[in-house]
């Protein structure tokens, strides 16, 4: 009895073996699911939060804040600085800088769901690596300067 | 000049310089092949940056160890420290010096060639075990503790298949060895059915003992990383490191080889058509191909269970093939 069943450990562990053997070729044989990363990029989806930017005016590319304030109020982390001023016969304010402090943001998103104007969503940037402080000090108005 | 290159000492020389670049040559792609290989079972690309496909990445993997500074730390013993590195590397030479490549292609065919490798192999577990030793590092001592325990167990199935086959063969010649297994495939020795039933087994069983021996996965006990840091290795830093790692490789191209001549016939072709040194090179790189898959297939054993599976599994299957061969060669 000890004899078939020392036979018989022996026959289901080399069985196992040749199972792992055929499951790691059979996924040797599959293409490869990472990404090139400096090379290739993914697109990311839609609902990735990078940091945030400023939706603007299809038409006239000025963006639809109204410096209202009330994403200024709403951050936990006081990350976001917004001035503004009234134009002579502009019907709103105008946006004349609205700065977001990176380091300090947490991506809560409290700001969006605050905006009653539509004027701030989520970017798609994930670049986001840098050397320099002063690079996550984004300025959301003149876009050339935050890095994409 | 050809009179000249012809002298056998000149002969040997440019013999050893040869298998000494083709040790450094397999170590170093073979390293890729491994990380490739590795990458493409995980589903990844592997190395990719270095050159075409990553090509040239050993390249650069050289440049980095041969920069880097070789560390002598407190209280190590120096010359010991120094020689094991160089020791490690000594028996997959010697090793190769009289492994057939072909009918013509070998460095110095000796009537006991099987046992000379063998032999050498062993200073080979000396050497990894003088290291930790020397290292004066509590990590390295348990693995050179677990080397010798482990290649005691396993050098015991090994030898016995090998006389399994030396009774098939009498001869003990490598080059002898590869002649009788002349002609189509079914005449190699693994296939020497009516002379022993169980000689595919004694392949399996050789081809455990050689992935112990050269102390790869899944019985890579000695470098045991998440138990051992990086094991015997673990005060070596720059290429003093990277000897004992083309040692590695070396010691696995040796081994494939000597499977190679001993049970697929060596430089024999399969159909019986011209036979020579590709037919080698294909058997020995088709080898040390399932070897890298192996070892990126299964986890690392307990090392009861290594030992278990020696002293309890392989040991009394080779003895019995063993008694087997020695019978039917006795009655047929």
């Amino acid at each position: 009895m000890i004899l078939i069943s020392y036979l018989k450990e022996i026959a289901s562990g080399t069985w196992s073996l040749l199972v792992g053997l055929g499951i790691t070729l059979r996924t040797l044989l599959k293409p490869t699911v990472t990404v090139h990363y400096p090379h290739k990029q993914i697109t990311m989806s839609p609902r990735f939060r990078g940091h945030t930017e400023l939706i603007r005016n299809a038409e006239t590319g000025e963006p639809n804040c109204v410096v209202c304030m009330m994403c200024e109020k709403a951050c936990p982390s006081r990350c976001i600085t917004i001035e503004g001023e009234k134009k002579q016969g502009a019907k709103r304010k105008t946006l004349t800088k609205y700065e977001l402090d990176f380091t300090s943001c947490s991506l809560c998103g409290l700001c969006v769901e605050s905006c009653k104007f539509d004027a701030l969503r989520f970017s798609h940037a994930y670049n986001l690596a840098s050397m320099r402080k002063d690079d996550y000090r984004m300025d959301l108005l003149n876009e050339k300067k935050t890095k994409a | 000049m050809l009179e000249f290159l012809s002298q056998e000492p000149i002969r040997l020389g440019l013999f050893i310089l040869g298998v000494i670049a083709f040790v450094g040559l397999n170590a170093a792609y073979l390293v890729l092949l491994e990380r490739k290989v590795a990458a493409w079972i995980q589903r990844r690309a592997g190395p990719y940056e270095v050159g075409p496909w990553g090509l040239f990445q050993p390249l650069a993997d050289i440049v980095k160890m041969l920069t880097k500074q070789i560390v002598l730390p407190n209280n190590v013993d120096p010359l010991i420290y120094r020689f094991a590195p160089a020791a490690v590397m000594l028996p997959a030479v010697m090793g190769l010096m009289t492994i057939p490549f072909s009918s013509t292609l070998v460095g110095r065919n000796i009537n006991l060639g099987v046992l000379m490798i063998l032999a050498f192999g062993s200073i080979n577990v000396v050497a990894t075990m003088l290291g930790g030793w020397a290292s004066r590092n509590k990590y390295s001592i348990l693995a050179s503790a677990r080397i010798v325990a482990q290649n005691v167990a396993y050098e015991i199935p090994m030898y016995l298949v090998v006389i399994a086959v030396a009774m098939l063969t009498r001869s003990f010649d490598l080059q002898e060895i590869v002649r009788l297994q002349a002609g189509p495939f079914w005449h190699w020795n693994i296939f020497q059915l009516h002379h022993n039933p169980l000689m595919p087994l004694s392949f399996v069983i050789f081809f455990i003992c050689m992935l112990a021996e050269t102390n790869r996965a899944p019985f890579d006990m000695y470098e045991a990383e998440s138990e051992l840091i990086a094991g015997a290795y673990t005060e070596y830093s720059g290429m003093a490191f990277g000897v004992f790692f083309m040692a590695e490789y070396a010691n696995i191209v040796l081994g494939c080889s000597l499977m190679t001549v001993l049970f697929l016939g060596g430089w024999q072709c399969p159909f019986g058509l011209f036979p020579g040194l590709h037919w080698f090179l294909l058997k020995l790189y088709g080898l040390i191909c399932i070897v890298v898959w192996i070892r990126w297939t299964y986890p690392r054993v307990q090392f009861y269970s290594l030992l278990n599976l020696s002293w309890k599994i392989l040991i009394p299957f080779a003895l019995l093939n063993l008694v087997l061969t020695s019978v039917m060669v006795k009655i047929l």
